[in-house]
């Protein structure tokens, strides 16, 4: 890089230190002297059962939100990037409509949708298929469908463009080898579009750890996590070293996932 | 390989035409592909040749015409039925595997016992000169081995037709020729029946038993490289194979000098560079054009000599350059000749 590229970044790289650094240091020192100094507030967090069963429900929420959105997005990418036109509209629509709706507005429209007298579990009551009305709100299984539905346009970008750089030829030569249809998927192109189905799992998982008003609204205070816990911690039963200590516990954890995601994918480029 | 040579399949072409849309890329292509031969279809860009391949592994279903495989009509047969090997211009190779797993891929799609595969890959490694690479990626491989690991998974599960879409295009000089040199080895000891797609016409006089010449998806002429180069069947064929010097002759004089010819005595006559001497001074008898040596190349054995004739027609003449007298510059006044078995009618 040059200088003069310096130069034009650095309005940027400003922003971003006055935006997300400076606020940071500002956050990890909190973590280390409030309410008095010391590394009391990460063993609080670390050994508080509350926070330690809000952490647990995150990651286990995260994971299971992880590998259906990117399930689904791959389906839907696939879709996208390989079927005829009209499919590839749809698709389309289906991945760019969901960025005009806000998410509180998606949220709620899932409530409507799930809640015990929505329209699901009227349908299904009038159907006869059910007597008791199903219960999809304020519990996870509610909060894990209002995340899937909020991430997927977002891990279909990634997927789509490993999917667009697989070469049609390598899947031809498969094919002239006599390789069944399933066998190319699962054996050449899943394979081959691994570091799109890696960044969306990476790009998914770490913006679900920062899941706040779905939770919030569909998980109905039931369902809390991290970012919500720490919300509350700031605001309804203030502890702001412990908010602190959780802040920078996620941003390690993040950080530390986006090492590893990045030697995976460095080591298959280097070899 | 007496087991491969057994493998390899003769395929008919009969009237194979394919249009996308209303555009014809390919037009009425009849011929037949002997078995084991080394068939090179050849023709500028944009003449169907790959267009003819695809045709030929299934991936393109034909408008018209049908295809036979020893006998059998496989038009309507899928690729993974036929099977064929094929190798593509970028190598096509599975990035994520290493080379041993590439080459292995056909040989488990074919459920070929693990010892077997392990036997074969070894085997064809060695064979396309890989030794010491199996354990890689693709992408840690220079292009002249990327495009060996595309042939040996190609030739590993020991396929009836070979088909190759200008494989070598990538490639420098000398690995070029090198690989050329490797692929007709590797033609005579698999036996196995290959068609090549190139437009180089250099590569395809090397490489063929036969070549196959196509413009504007109509097929030209088919027969060995000496009988195209030689006895080209018509002008497009004789032009786009190398240099050729065309001459008008009326009234079967060329420049009031009277020439060989057979046939039509009104017409081009044409004539390879390589067959054409030069006289200081007017021959007694045999064919002969005045010229003007315009310019002279020297190319090591041999020269190539420009000359202009006094009608106006330009030559090319390629003399060994042991035949020359020193002195030879541009401007003398000199004369071309050839003998009357080397030239035809276009
Ligand atoms: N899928 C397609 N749809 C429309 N036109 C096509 C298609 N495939 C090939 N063509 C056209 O058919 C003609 C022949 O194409 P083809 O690829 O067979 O040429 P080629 O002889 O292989 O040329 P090159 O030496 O450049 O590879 C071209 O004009 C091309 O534009
Ligand atoms: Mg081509």
């Amino acid at each position: 890089m040059t200088r003069r590229h310096m130069l034009l970044l650095g309005p940027l790289l400003l922003f971003l230190a006055a935006a997300y650094l400076i606020p940071f240091l500002g956050v990890m020192r909190w973590s280390v002297t409030l309410p008095e100094p010391g590394l009391h507030q990460y063993r609080a967090a670390l050994t508080d059962p509350l926070v330690q069963s809000v952490i647990w429900r995150t990651l286990r929420i995260c994971t299971m939100v992880t590998v259906i959105t990117v399930a689904a997005a791959y389906m839907l990418a696939l879709i996208w990037v390989r079927s005829g036109p009209v499919a590839r509209v749809l698709v389309e629509l289906c991945i760019l409509i969901p960025f005009w709706i806000s998410v509180l507005t998606r949220a709620f429209g899932w409530l409507a949708l799930l809640s015990n007298r929505g329209l699901v579990n009227s349908w299904l009551e009038a159907l006869g298929i059910i007597d008791l009305p199903l219960v999809m709100v304020r519990n996870e299984f509610g909060v894990v469908v209002g995340m899937v539905h909020f991430l997927i346009p977002f891990a279909v970008f990634p997927i789509a463009t490993a999917m667009r750089n697989v070469d049609e030829r390598v899947l031809m030569a498969a094919r002239s080898m006599g390789a069944s249809r399933a066998r190319i998927f699962w054996q050449v192109f899943v394979p081959m579009t691994r570091p799109g189905i890696l960044g969306a799992m990476l790009l998914v998982f770490v913006f679900s750890l920062g899941f706040f008003i779905t939770p919030a609204i569909l998980g109905g205070g039931r369902s809390v996590m991290v970012a919500e816990l720490i919300y509350l911690r700031l605001f309804q039963s203030p502890n702001w070293g412990l908010a602190a200590a959780m802040s920078v516990i996620l941003m390690a954890g993040v950080g530390l996932l986006i090492a590893l995601l990045l030697r995976q994918l460095g080591e298959r480029t280097a070899r | 390989m007496a087991r491969t040579e057994r493998k390899a399949a003769e395929i008919d072409a009969t009237g194979i035409g394919k249009s996308f849309g209303t555009f014809k890329a390919l037009t009425d292509v009849t011929l037949t592909i002997a078995r084991g031969e080394f068939l090179t279809l050849l023709g500028p860009s944009g003449s169907g040749k790959t267009t003819f391949l695809m045709v030929l592994s299934g991936f393109e279903p034909p408008t018209t015409g049908r295809l036979l495989l020893d006998g059998r009509d496989m038009t309507d047969i899928s690729p993974e039925e036929r099977g064929f090997g094929m190798v593509f211009q970028g190598y096509a190779l599975f990035p994520h595997l290493t080379v041993e797993e590439n080459i292995a891929f056909p040989l488990k799609v074919q459920r070929r016992g693990r010892a077997e595969i392990r036997r074969r890959v070894a085997e064809i490694i060695e064979m396309v000169g890989l030794g010491g690479h199996g354990h890689k990626r693709p992408a840690g491989l220079s292009g002249g081995q990327q495009q060996r690991v595309a042939l040996a998974r190609a030739l590993a599960y020991e396929p009836p037709v070979m088909l190759f879409d200008e494989p070598f295009s990538a490639l420098d000089r000398n690995l070029r020729s090198q690989m050329q040199d490797e692929m007709r080895r590797i033609h005579r000891e698999t036996g196995t029946t290959f068609v090549f797609v190139t437009h180089d016409q250099e590569e395809a006089l090397t490489l063929s038993s036969r070549i196959a010449i196509f413009e504007a998806g109509c097929l030209q002429q088919i027969g060995s490289p000496r009988d195209i180069y030689e006895r080209p069947g018509n002008r497009f064929v004789a032009e786009f194979l190398g240099d050729i010097n065309v001459l008008p002759i009326r009234d079967g004089k060329l420049e009031g000098r009277e020439v060989t010819v057979q046939g039509d005595p009104d017409g081009d006559l044409a004539i390879r560079p390589e067959y054409m001497r030069i006289a200081l001074q007017a021959p007694a008898e045999g064919n002969a054009v005045a010229a003007r040596l315009t310019d002279l190349t020297y190319l090591g054995g041999v020269t190539r000599l420009n000359l202009r004739t006094a009608g106006g027609a330009e030559l090319v003449l390629s003399v060994p350059t042991a035949e020359l007298s020193d002195g030879l510059t541009p401007g003398a006044e000199i004369w071309a000749t050839w003998p009357g078995e080397r030239a035809f009618m276009l």
